[in-house]
């Protein structure tokens, strides 16, 4: 959680006058160009459910990725070089913040299209099932998504075939800058899974401690061949859509009371009540991760760019470069 | 060599590849009862229902599941059933398939044949009824392949099955039952044109049924002592240019001949491919801009008929060659 607040952070401070939306002007200033999603405040979710799973589980992402990406144990230097255009980025700078991946961990993906991710998790648990590995997809999502048609298609899916998916629902309450209590009727994604009869649990999101044991039960049984289940994680977007949206209209109380609920704050304040509980050992933890993240950006900024010539490559074997 | 239809050669293609490599594996609605055309026919009890794989009616599931399949080490045939309902999968085949490899620096790549049965089919009206080929022309990441025979459809399927690219596959919704030989030791590569016949005067560019409107034109032409060379692109991405050129040098003549819209289309591409290198007259002739209408009389104001390929090529003919441009 540390390590994605502190990732989140860096990249904010990165992008600042970088992105011409909201009637903003860019600078050129900014070192991480164009829309960043940041996942502040919902960093629970991804490191409660993330710790369940191994480098061959997979995980799909949405377009608020950079948390599920660095939970399922991604590489910080090469995330921060693909947010920074660069040539040692996973994607060699040709994805960035939005199509962070590294499937070397298993993670297929962050996705530019709301719920876009759910049928290629759907599709690689399928494959899982049928090759006879013992390994499950984790499908990350917004609670935007479950008005897309892919929401409802995969969850039939996954349940017609009894695959080894766990469906995340990362309810953060808003829909980019509308209010989703506001567009989705019923009670949400949980709601709409069991009516699949999907087994679908109910978190606090901003509560790492539930999310970890929730999680844990779930995957479990998941990897048993119990077919699909749905974690409905309720957190909280403490940031706008992307970062240089201020998000003006919410209303501040809500935020302040976002931001009292702080899951960092909360796991802080959790271990220090148990017994032989160190804030030394936390305060190392936010040390490391501050050296790791200043690292990542020396390393970035230093980087090379891409050569020009490899936005030549990697689009296809048969007939790449015939007109190039 | 064997007698068969091009659904038959489509079946041998892929029951080929299935018993070569079992990472090939079917998704589709009604694929386990032979699909809508039999184009999956005994595929089924031959290699069962989780390599020939029924799914609920959801497209852009179908497509997406293919994608993760693929990421996840698998080969799939995605069915779309008729290329109409490739717009309930857009998103799917254009930001996650075709975009994959791209987007994420080659971590993965997205081996999949969509087979989506294009162009007109008789008294179906406008959404069974479409020729979206130059669509995915414009795509970057996918190859486009149209075959005309069940010798190219044997051939280009298990060559599309081999394909390390996401392979958008047009079968033709009107030739199923059209039969020919097949060599199963034939390979066809993908991006490679055939020369169907020489020809002096013209050269005439087609692909997909077109192909068989066109002969029957060069026939009637024929009589009239106009010797036409025809080309079956098969591929439209990549596309064999060098054929095209080759044979518009020795023409001069270029008339490219396709079921979709006129407009806008990929007739457009190769005329001018070729006036940007070559002194040539050349034009392209489709269908008007309609959709597609279900009275016989409106269904055939979308045709291109081979009455309107031979009127077309007198007039080229008739034309003096000051007027080709030249480059």
């Amino acid at each position: 959680m540390v390590r994605i607040r502190a990732f989140e952070d860096a990249a904010e401070d990165a992008s600042q006058g970088g992105v011409a939306v909201y009637g903003q002007a860019t600078s050129g200033r900014a070192k991480v160009r164009g829309p960043l999603h940041l996942s502040t405040g919902q960093e629970a979710v991804a490191a409660g459910v993330c710790a369940h799973l191994t480098a061959n589980d997979y995980i799909t992402s949405t377009h608020r990725g950079h948390g599920h990406t660095l939970a399922k144990g991604a590489d910080m230097t090469r995330m921060m070089c693909e947010l920074f255009g660069k040539a040692h980025g996973f994607n060699g700078g040709r994805g960035g913040s939005m199509h962070i991946a590294d499937f070397s961990v298993g993670m297929l993906g962050a996705n530019g299209v709301v719920g876009a991710g759910m049928p290629i998790a759907v599709g690689a648990a399928h494959a899982q099932k049928i090759q006879g590995r013992p390994d499950i997809t984790a499908c990350f999502f917004g609670d935007g998504a479950i008005n897309r048609g892919p929401f409802l298609e995969s969850l039939n899916w996954a349940q017609v075939y009894r695959l080894p998916v766990l469906f995340v629902c990362e309810d953060n309450q808003w829909s980019a800058t509308t209010a989703t209590s506001a567009m989705s009727a019923g009670a949400g994604a949980a709601a709409r899974a069991r009516s699949m009869d999907i087994e679908a649990v109910e978190v606090d999101g901003n509560d790492v401690l539930a999310v970890y044991r929730a999680a844990q039960e779930l995957v479990n049984s998941v990897r048993k061949g119990d077919g699909p289940k749905l974690l409905h994680t309720r957190t909280y977007r403490v940031k706008g859509h992307v970062s240089v949206d201020k998000a003006a209209y919410r209303n501040p109380s809500e935020v302040e009371q976002a931001l009292a609920r702080c899951p960092i704050k909360k796991a802080r304040a959790l271990y220090l009540t148990m017994p032989g509980a160190r804030a030394d050992v936390l305060d190392q933890i936010e040390a490391d991760a501050q050296a790791e993240i200043e690292a990542a950006l020396a390393y970035a900024d230093a980087c090379d760019p891409p050569d020009p010539e490899t936005a030549y490559t990697h689009i296809q074997t048969v007939g790449a470069g015939q007109w190039h | 060599m064997a007698l068969m239809t091009y659904a038959q050669a489509a079946v041998a293609a892929l029951d080929d590849a299935m018993s070569a490599n079992d990472r090939v594996i079917v998704l589709g609605e009604d694929v386990g009862r032979g699909g809508i055309f039999a184009q999956y026919a005994g595929l089924a009890q031959k290699f069962g229902p989780d390599r020939i794989v029924d799914t609920p009616i959801s497209e852009a599931a179908i497509m997406g599941a293919g994608v993760g399949m693929a990421l996840a080490g698998m080969r799939p045939v995605i069915e779309l059933r008729v290329t109409d309902f490739a717009m309930c999968a857009m998103d799917e085949i254009v930001n996650q398939a075709a975009k994959n490899r791209y987007m994420f620096g080659g971590q993965g790549t997205v081996p999949v044949v969509v087979r989506m049965p294009m162009g007109i089919w008789d008294a179906s009206a406008a959404q069974h009824s479409q020729s979206l080929e130059n669509w995915f022309v414009h795509l970057p990441g996918v190859v486009v392949v149209a075959p005309s025979t069940p010798q190219d459809n044997y051939s280009l399927l298990k060559a599309a099955l081999v394909c390390d690219d996401p392979v958008i596959f047009l079968e033709h919704k009107t030739l199923w039952a059209s039969s020919g030989e097949v060599d199963t030791s034939l390979d066809i590569e993908l991006g490679k044109a055939e020369v169907v016949r020489t020809g002096e005067h013209l050269t005439l560019v087609t692909w997909s049924r077109q192909r068989q409107v066109c002969q029957q034109a060069i026939e009637e032409l024929a009589n009239q002592g106009i010797d036409v060379e025809l080309i079956d692109l098969k591929s439209l991405w990549p596309w064999d240019k060098e054929a095209v050129l080759q044979s518009c040098r020795k023409t001069g003549r270029l008339l490219v001949v396709h079921e979709s819209v006129q407009v806008g289309g990929f007739g457009a591409e190769i005329v001018s491919t070729v006036v940007e290198r070559l002194p040539c007259q050349a034009r392209r002739l489709g269908a008007p801009r309609i959709p597609v209408g279900y009275a016989s009389e409106l269904e055939a104001l979308a045709r291109v008929t081979s009455q309107q390929i031979v009127d077309y090529v007198q007039r080229m003919l008739a034309q003096h060659t000051d007027q080709v441009p030249t480059s």
